[in-house]
């Protein structure tokens, strides 16, 4: 009984905030879920019922692996639990196949996936100085914090209705910063090396780990006004978190380069061919670029610059996934998005201090 | 045969399509077996707004006789907005409210006071997951307990006429809001203002009864008839498992059986009085807010235990007066709370709630927990038994372990309840006895209320002047 009045009544508010939120996400269970549940269910099925020589390339479903290696261990070890709650969903011809045990295993997989973002919060809390800020709880940067990040509605939408696993994955992010802000570079480093290999798409901060990595680990010294010294370089670091890198990739990819399947691994992984905004456009600046390309080629209709003839079928608006060409502005290929994005990355970087 | 859901919008269909007159008979159009009018003239007329509403979206919804046991997501979206519309227009503000008016406390503390009343979890439960309109009048009763306790006693009767017009079980708080505002007129004095007030008090009920019955009060036999459906005195003692006396005394002997109907309405009648006389009878005596809310407590939880034709919903009527009285002993509180909601199990699994309530009684009781404190707050004088326990110990010296008791008891009750709703879950009743587990929680749930009975009325009758005086000196 004290315990519990303990655990209750002395505060731990932290505890209450992460108690509320998954009470709240138990609520959510019998939600609407989108495509995302087939797709993981498929991907229990494929890691479960296959060998790893077939994961990357089982296509009975429409929803293909597409996540690097270690999700797809991940889903392996969620189907071992998964076989106790109904054998059937881990058949890879059960398409679409959602029973009220399929449902109950994979919402609560994703709720208590989200621990590891319980405790990755608890730890960037840790990192905070809230010496400054007043007595009241509510004024205290940790408990700020830890309700935006906590009870994030657009996590809780994604994860719990749409279905998705960003939780645990952004936790594992967050522990990493929370590594490198606790001066422990080499697990933040390995934190993020794991992070990339659960889902490639952090590579978009991969650019600022790096930097910041490189000034701040490598470079052991600092000149007394705080800028780069420059022959306190350490090629040991450099070396060890290379190694790091080096080591997890070869722990995820080395099965498949032993296969020969890397050249169908990287297909799935980054698959040029689904065109340059998704079916649901991203409010990022292709879509303005392909809105701008639409609307001027409709002007150009009406006053008989264009020829209609010419005009490709393809339409961007469709929602459909597949490649097309722009009409009136020039077309835009892969390569080019790789450059406007680091000029956008580097350019900044170029005008500031080191 | 569907259930609440159904009988709400069979509702709006028959008060929509017909005239007046035929709402509440039988006849060709409406067929009262089929889910008839069985509450008060407001709820007709609420129904009948929400059916307009329903035309102007829908007319499908509530077209007479072919929309029978009519589902759609956009129908069940519709039907659960009107309980959230309510819900915010009526019940919500008088929490809120409520909380805002109690003295001496920190903002924080009222606004975690609000937040612990409105996550009751049996009546979010009842309401959005049953599906009933139950908001609506303990809504109106709470905004009547507010008037009376701050001296607008005219328009606090006023709306507490409209929760009764609302749903009849109101008629549970009827008497000591009946008590609390003769005994107001009694220390004014019978001769001036006292009689003045009684005077106007009587109008307002009249008038307001009046206004709400007015389309029935024209034929003799239309009023008649309405009471007639809303008192059925034909159906018997109690129906289905419920946590009363009734229920359980039959599990060892079927009164039911035995006795003649008009015996059996006697003898719930003397013990439903008996129980409730002592408090009423105080409150007239030493009219004060916190006894007319305690009061509430014993009369409603009273008649729920001895009345006639008890629902397990009625518990809700009971609940709410406590939720008013969390700030005063937090840890009793919460304990009712969670048997009220423990009471109610079969038909919450019936309504396959099971995780709704699950995780609701558990955010409630995290919530009281942290708002209140509730584990360091057992002492005698924090659980009000201080006056009573002095008393007890003019004959028993050495008695002082009554908090030890009752943690004691908290956590038997706790156990027991977390270990039959397990076994409701998992386990299947043997073939002999097919509801074993549903009157296992009615008996579980009545010796809790029996308890809970016999404590309210404790704390009510011993706080006499010595606790008044205390606080004085203090």
């Amino acid at each position: 009984m004290a315990a519990l009045g303990v655990a209750t009544g002395g505060g731990d508010w932290f505890s209450a905030l992460a108690l509320g939120v998954t009470l709240l996400k138990c609520l959510l269970i019998p939600t609407y879920h989108s495509t995302d549940f087939e797709v993981h269910r498929n991907w229990l099925a494929i890691t479960h019922s296959l060998p790893i020589s077939q994961w990357y390339y089982e296509a009975t479903s429409e929803w293909t692996l597409d996540y690097p290696p270690f999700f797809a261990w991940f889903e392996y070890a969620l189907s071992h639990v998964a076989k106790y709650f109904d054998q059937e969903m881990l058949n890879v011809r059960n398409l679409n196949y959602s029973s009220s045990r399929t449902l109950l295993f994979q919402r609560f997989s994703v709720i208590f996936t989200d621990t590891l973002f319980v405790y990755a919060v608890h730890e960037c809390c840790k990192c905070i100085d809230g010496k400054k800020a007043g007595r009241e709880l509510t004024e205290k940067p940790k408990f700020i914090l830890s309700v935006l990040l906590l009870w994030n509605f657009g996590l809780l939408i994604v994860d719990h209705i749409h279905f998705q696993y960003n939780g645990f994955l952004s936790g594992l992010m967050l522990l990493s910063i929370a590594r490198l802000f606790q001066k422990r570079h080499k697990e933040g480093a390995f934190l993020f090396a794991v992070l990339l290999h659960f889902k490639h798409i952090y590579l978009y901060v991969a650019p600022a780990y790096g930097v910041y990595l490189l000034r701040s680990y490598c470079f052991t010294a600092n000149k007394p006004d705080g800028s780069i010294r420059w022959n306190s370089f350490s090629f040991l670091r450099l070396i060890s978190l290379g190694l790091i890198v080096f080591l997890v990739s070869a722990l995820s990819l080395g099965p498949f380069l032993a296969l020969n399947q890397l050249p169908q691994v990287f297909s799935r992984l980054f698959p040029f061919k689904r065109g340059l905004c998704h079916a649901y456009w991203a409010p990022n600046f292709w879509a303005l670029y392909s809105a701008l390309d639409k609307v001027l080629s409709i002007i150009g209709l009406e006053l008989k610059f264009l020829d209609p003839s010419k005009i490709p079928k393809a339409s961007m608006t469709s929602g459909l996934v597949q490649q097309f060409q722009h009409t009136v502005l020039p077309s835009v290929t892969p390569l080019a998005t790789l450059i406007c994005t680091l000029i956008a990355i580097l350019g900044p970087e170029a005008f500031s201090d080191v | 045969m569907f259930g609440d859901y159904e009988a709400q919008r069979h509702w709006q269909e028959i008060t929509i399509n017909l005239p007046i007159k035929q709402w509440y008979f039988n006849g060709s159009d409406n067929n009262l077996q089929y889910w008839g009018l069985d509450y008060p003239p407001l709820t007709a007329y609420h129904s009948l707004l929400c059916a307009y509403v329903a035309k102007f979206i829908n007319p499908d919804w509530i077209a007479l006789h072919t929309s029978r046991g009519y589902e759609s997501q956009a129908h069940k979206l519709f039907m659960r907005a009107t309980v959230l519309i309510a819900d915010l227009l009526i019940y919500i503000p008088a929490v809120v409210l409520y909380c805002c008016c109690l003295k001496e406390i920190s903002t924080k503390k009222k606004i975690a006071n609000a937040l612990c009343i409105l996550l009751y979890p049996g009546l979010i439960l009842i309401d959005y997951g049953h599906f009933q309109y139950n908001s609506v009048s303990l809504g109106f009763a709470l905004w009547g307990v507010l008037g009376v306790s701050y001296d607008w006693d005219l328009l606090g009767s006023l709306a507490f006429c409209l929760a009764i017009n609302y749903k009849q079980m109101e008629l549970y708080h009827s008497l000591p809001f009946f008590c609390f505002l003769l005994g107001k007129c009694f220390k004014k004095g019978l001769k001036g203002k006292g009689f003045v007030l009684l005077i106007k008090l009587a109008c307002t009920v009249v008038a307001s009864f009046i206004l709400c019955w007015l389309p029935f009060f024209t034929e003799r036999e239309q009023t008649l008839q309405v009471l007639r459906r809303l008192f059925p005195v034909d159906r018997g003692l109690f129906e289905d498992k419920v946590a009363n006396i009734w229920c359980t005394f039959s599990v060892f002997l079927k009164i039911r059986d035995i006795l003649p109907h008009h015996i059996q309405i006697m003898i719930s009648f003397c013990f439903t009085f008996l129980s409730l006389l002592p408090t009423c009878i105080k409150l007239t005596l030493h009219p004060s807010p916190k006894g007319f809310k305690f009061t509430l407590v014993s009369c409603a939880l009273s008649f729920f235990l001895f009345s006639f034709q008890v629902h397990e919903k009625s518990i809700l009527l009971v609940s709410l007066p406590v939720c008013l009285v969390l700030r005063e002993i937090p840890f009793m509180s919460t304990w009712f709370l969670l048997v009220s909601t423990f009471s109610m199990l079969p038909l919450l699994l019936k309504d396959e709630l099971l995780m709704p309530s699950v995780v609701t009684v558990m955010a409630f009781f995290i919530a009281c927990a942290t708002s209140f404190s509730i584990f360091e707050k057992t002492s005698e004088e924090e659980l009000q038994l201080k006056s009573f326990s002095i008393s007890v110990r003019k004959y028993f010296p050495c008695f002082t372990f009554f908090p030890r008791i009752i943690r004691h008891l908290f956590l038997i009750s706790v156990m027991t309840m977390v270990l039959l709703t397990l076994m409701t879950v998992t386990l299947d009743p043997p073939q002999k006895l097919p509801d074993l587990f549903s009157v296992l929680v009615c008996f579980v749930s009545c010796l809790n209320f029996l308890f809970f009975l016999v404590y309210f009325n404790i704390i009510i009758m011993w706080d006499s002047k010595n606790g008044r005086n205390q606080k004085k000196i203090n």
